[in-house]
């Protein structure tokens, strides 16, 4: 068979390796070094064919088997450490490995005039997004906590560099100091869950060799005390990255500083790790400690996306506003994963993707409008009245927004709608009553989405903003993709849930004890 | 009467100590029959030659020893395969570290002064470095440590044991005060850590003498195996074996730079000459710390059998020392202000981490040691053949500016070791900055470098030992040193060069010979120590200059040290299997 996530995790790291060439050159600025630049249609190539490699790989996996792991591949890789190389994705993995290899040729694109005519730090910067690409489909595929915890840890390096060596914002180097240490901290206290979990499943018998894959350490009995101390351990780790009030302070930093390709990678594929890991990792590993936590996992969840949509209200930088509303959506993906119901499951699974879609053409279409203006403003208040002179922009930007409250007709809905009618039905104490809480989490989506595109693009032009250039080709090409998705996912979500739906059902009977599996049946009927 | 019998002995077993150590008296004699012109070449490649023989040894006795260990010469040298191991460590590190040591760079100097035992800022010395003077006699000396180095990794004998710790320290004590710049400095730091080097040297020969008056033998295996089966006459008084392993223990710990017994280390480290601190910060510890491993495992396995209650406090010895050196480390590392003494600083908290790893007294702990020493010295080595090349450079105001091209004439003075001045690195040699963060990183135990394949063996060491919370605690300490190291980073990588340097003008002849002239450090009161140029008072007034800081040229050997280091960091990283299963076969201890 053909190892096509294997292909798919190395071909990006041979097109880093052949861009990034030269990118240790010195680096030169102004307009001395008139290169022709081939290095953003080379990095173009590669991740344009990345893309159809995942074509490949999508026709490959079974939708019928979604919730089994697919295209698996396991070699022995450090023997002495009991550490392999296992991948393997079901639909949730090979959605979100599409969300990321959709996305880095359109942040590619959005990026084609950012880095100047200095062609050495455009190697870096492309070099860069691709080894990050490499990372990112390898964290969805790996099988093995080990490599797991290594490609979690290790993605991190190519992002530090990316948030503070390309940003536009006076803070970067302190938000990519910030990003690092709050993840490295998390990813520490996971290591040594790590640890005690090899160790505990090496004791119940496990083959040492094999004791840090996914499938074997599923059956292991750890004790309720020792699995709650690990279930923490996993947990922290994502909650950082998710990020969750309240260790999300790091969020917004990045996205007021980072470049908006950056943010687009970081914050609709990277932090997603965080919830694919509770997902993934924390519920089938400790079943009994996810139902224990559940009740307080939520009410973080619902603080956070509540909070998350007031901050939204209060910023005066789009760019950071865009990441408020992050903090908010992911509150719903993790009220969704922990209400344990196939629907609320499915529901977040799907927000997974359709957030990266929504929030990724959100960050990508305020990062156009920021370069349009003269002194590259993020401040909401610096722009007035752009709809009568870039039209086409302020089109994306509405539908762009319109998906980020969850328009119905638009995926986002479908999604947030299942999300909360799980939660309503959701197994832990309270859940419901939770479920309700969020809801003017909902309309303050309303609030910030439609307040923001009123500032900017109603009224009468603010002076110098008046011949301001609409979107270029380029820039439509980047956005169309992610608004197409958009819409056609939010008319037939079907063609997403058939890779979630199974998955869901897993989850939801690993993590069950008894009735819900009919309820399940009945919920499952019900969409 | 006795009849005199002439031992065995297995040549071929003592090959890799003789080999180096031999090379070293070799050395000795090149002194004074090879002519001054040739000399430094001639010692250059014998040194290298021994220790690339000595790892060549190492290598064809690898699978006798796994497969038997033996004792030479009465049990004074006692090959396991760890020691083994170690001896091969060792070697391979040395080696790299001579490579540091060779390069002259670009300038055509070395980092060592022409005549070690001038006065610093005679007219002699002054004459000497014009008549072009070369110290060759480091390479010998070189070779005496690593042999020395070997040695005390790979003995049962007390005795010898101390004799090899002379013989490495002497010529570390020697090589310490032999820098070119910051002459005083180097002295200082030299006459530092003879004394406190004395000290510790005293408490060990002390602890043995206490031991062999407990057990009457000063043989590790033989004092365990009598504990063991009992019968020894002063049986119930394990306090003197206890006293006695302490007071070793603190000597072990002394060189291994373990708090309480740092002290020394951020001193030493910055005053040193840097090729040589590379070489300290890597070999001294591998030995030392393999050492320690050696003694502390031997005497638990007799105390295990005699009084698990002795051994439990000696445990909980280690255990202490480990969160003091590991919290000391990262704590007063992360407010350092010079690159040297960081690096010192983050010698100090690997130490913790080794001893995370060793506390857990069994044998996966001793696998993942000698794994850790690897990663760590490679990781070490590069980083100080980096500082190595980052210079100052005097030159005429208004040439770099505006990250404009520098006038290749002006005059390159001593490293530029003030975290401060390594502002924009990465963009004046991006290479050198990468090859620098990769060590970083590493250092930090980011995975897919060597430094977390050691880190994750020194925690998992600890928690198979038992001593989970142990392992939580050093996690926490790494979160600590990554901010530390990252420090450095965000410096090198993201911060642009400051516009001026901020060195106010000097005032020189235009013209002058551009041989460059000795600094001479002045400490005052804050601590910082600022550069004047002896012969500056005579100059006239002329065109004001300033100094900038500058990435000299390696002529070869320190670049090739740096791209090995890196390559190996990475491969130990990604694909650390084959290594960890030779060093797995080291922890095979045969007590």
């Amino acid at each position: 068979m053909f190892p096509w996530l294997t292909v798919l995790i190395a071909w990006p790291l041979v097109g880093a390796a052949v861009v990034g060439l030269g990118a240790l050159g010195r680096s030169r600025t102004g307009s001395a070094s008139a290169g022709i630049g081939l290095a953003r249609p080379l990095a173009l190539l590669f991740s344009l064919v990345e893309v159809a490699l995942l074509v490949g790989a999508f026709a490959a996996f079974d939708p019928g088997a979604a919730a089994e792991h697919q295209l698996g591949e396991t070699y022995p890789w450090i023997p002495q450490i009991g550490a392999t190389y296992a991948v393997g994705v079901d639909g949730v993995g090979l959605l979100l490995v599409a969300l990321s290899v959709v996305l880095v040729p359109l942040v590619l694109l959005a990026a084609w005039r950012e880095q100047g005519r200095d062609e050495v730090r455009l190697r870096r910067f492309v070099g860069l997004v691709l080894l990050l690409e490499a990372f990112m489909v390898a964290v969805f595929c790996a099988r093995d906590v080990f490599l797991f915890y290594v490609l979690f840890e290790a993605m991190l390096i190519p992002a530090y560099f990316l948030i503070g060596g390309f940003g536009q914002g006076a803070g970067r180097r302190r938000a990519a100091v910030k990003f690092l240490m709050f993840s490295l901290g998390g990813g520490l206290i996971m290591l040594a869950a790590v640890i005690a979990l090899y160790f505990l499943a090496v004791g119940a018998g496990v083959d040492p060799g094999r004791a840090f894959l996914v499938d074997e350490l599923v059956a292991v009995d750890l004790g309720t005390a020792a699995e709650r101390l690990m279930f923490i351990g996993f947990f922290i780790a994502f909650a950082i990255k998710a990020p969750m009030v309240p260790v999300h302070s790091w969020l917004p930093d990045v996205a007021g500083n980072a470049s908006p390709g950056t943010s687009t990678l970081l914050i609709c594929v990277l932090d997603k790790v965080g919830t694919f890991g509770m997902l993934t990792l924390c519920l089938p590993l400790f079943p009994e400690a996810s139902r224990w936590a559940a009740p307080f996992v939520i009410a973080l969840a619902v603080i956070s996306v509540l909070y998350g949509a007031i901050m939204a209200i209060l910023q005066t930088d789009l760019l950071r506003l865009v990441g408020w509303t992050s903090v908010s959506h992911f509150g719903f993906i993790i009220l969704g994963i922990f209400t344990f119901t196939p629907l609320g499951t499915a529901g977040s699974s799907f927000m997974m993707l359709n957030h990266g879609l929504a929030t990724g053409a959100l960050f990508l279409v305020a990062g156009f409008l920021v370069s349009r203006h003269p002194e590259k403003s993020q401040q909401i208040a610096d722009y007035r009245g752009l709809r009568s002179v870039t039209p086409v922009l302020a089109g994306t930007f509405l539908v762009a927004g319109l998906a980020t409250l969850s328009l119905p007709g638009l995926a986002t809905f479908v999604s947030e709608i299942m999300v909360l009618i799980g939660a309503f039905s959701g197994e832990p104490a309270g859940s419901a009553a939770w479920a309700i809480a969020a809801i003017p989490g909902v309309v303050l989506a309303a609030v910030y989405v439609l307040l923001t595109y009123q500032k900017i693009f109603t009224g009468a032009p603010a002076a110098g903003l008046e011949a301001l250039p609409d979107l270029r080709v380029r820039e439509r090409i980047v956005a169309a993709p992610l608004v197409a998705g958009l819409l056609v996912l939010g008319f037939v979500p079907g063609l997403a849930l058939t890779y979630v739906d199974a998955p869901a059902d897993e989850s939801a009977a690993l993590t069950a004890i008894d009735e819900p599996a009919d309820a399940a049946a009945q919920m499952g009927s019900d969409k | 009467m006795t009849e005199f019998v002439a031992p065995e002995i297995d040549w071929l077993a003592l090959a890799p100590l003789i080999v180096v150590l031999g090379a070293g008296v070799v050395g000795v004699l090149l002194e004074a029959f090879v002519p001054a012109k040739a000399r430094r070449m001639t010692q250059i490649v014998l040194t290298l030659a021994a220790l690339a023989g000595g790892l060549a040894f190492v290598v064809v006795l690898w699978p006798q020893i796994v497969a038997q260990p033996v004792q030479v010469v009465g049990g004074s040298v006692t090959l396991t395969p760890f020691a083994l191991g170690a001896q091969g460590i060792i070697a391979a590190l040395a080696f790299l570290g001579v490579l540091v040591v060779a390069d002259r760079t670009a300038t055509g100097q070395d980092s060592f002064a022409p005549t070690a035992s001038a006065v610093p800022g005679t007219s002699y010395e002054d004459l000497a470095r014009r008549s072009g003077l070369e110290q060759t006699e480091i390479y010998p000396l070189l070779l005496f440590a690593t042999g020395g180095m070997m040695l005390f990794a790979s003995t049962d004998d007390l005795i010898v044991m101390f004799i090899a710790l002379e013989v490495l320290s002497l010529p570390l004590y020697v090589l310490c005060a032999t820098a070119r710049r910051r002459r005083l400095l180097s002295q200082e730091a030299a006459a530092k850590y003879f004394l406190l080097g004395a000290f510790a040297s005293a408490l060990f020969i002390f602890g043995v003498a206490l031991i062999y008056g407990f057990a009457g033998t000063v043989r590790l295996l033989e004092i365990a195996m009598a504990m063991r089966q009992g019968g020894l006459p002063l049986e119930g008084m394990t306090g003197l074996l206890v006293a006695g392993v302490l007071l070793v223990t603190v000597g072990l710990l002394f060189k291994v730079g373990a708090v309480p017994f740092h002290a020394w280390t951020p001193d030493v480290y910055t005053g040193a000459p840097t090729p040589i601190t590379g070489f300290m910060a890597a070999c001294t510890k591998a030995a030392a710390v393999a050492a320690l491993v050696e003694v502390l495992y031997r005497i638990s396995i007799g105390l295990g059998g005699a009084s698990p209650e002795a051994l439990r406090q000696l445990q909980i010895v280690v255990v202490v020392v480990a969160v003091l050196t590991m919290v000391v480390g990262t704590a007063v590392g992360s407010v350092q202000t010079d690159v040297k003494r960081l690096l010192a600083y983050s010698s100090i908290a690997h130490a913790g981490f080794l001893l995370v790893g060793i506390a857990g007294f069994n044998l996966q702990a001793q696998s993942s040691t000698l794994f850790y020493l690897l990663a760590y010295g490679i990781a070490t080595i590069g980083a100080f053949a980096v500082v190595t090349l980052v210079r100052e450079r005097r030159v005429t105001a208004g040439s770099g500016e505006d990250n404009g091209p520098v006038a290749d004439d002006g005059i390159v003075l001593g490293e530029a070791t003030e975290i401060a001045q390594w502002a924009g690195l990465g963009r004046k040699a991006p290479w050198l900055t990468a090859a620098f963060a990769l060590f970083l990183l590493s250092m930090a135990g980011i995975p897919l470098t060597a430094g977390f394949i050691a880190k994750f063996g020194a925690f998992t060491g600890a928690v198979s030992g038992g001593l989970w919370w142990l392992a939580v605690l050093g996690v926490l300490a790494s979160v600590v040193a990554v901010a530390f190291y990252l420090r450095l980073l965000v410096v090198m990588v993201f911060q642009p060069a400051p516009a001026d340097s901020g060195v106010e003008p000097v005032e020189t002849t235009p013209g002058v010979e551009p041989v460059e002239t000795t600094p001479v450090v002045e400490p005052v009161e804050t601590g910082v120590s600022t550069t004047t140029t002896a012969t500056m008072a005579r100059a006239q007034v002329a065109a004001p200059q300033r100094v900038v800081v500058t990435v000299v040229r390696s002529r070869g050997p320190a670049a090739l040290a740096i791209v090995v280091c890196a390559i190996a960091t990475v491969i130990l990283g990604v694909f650390p299997s084959p290594v960890l299963g030779l060093v797995e076969q080291a922890s095979k201890f045969v007590p």
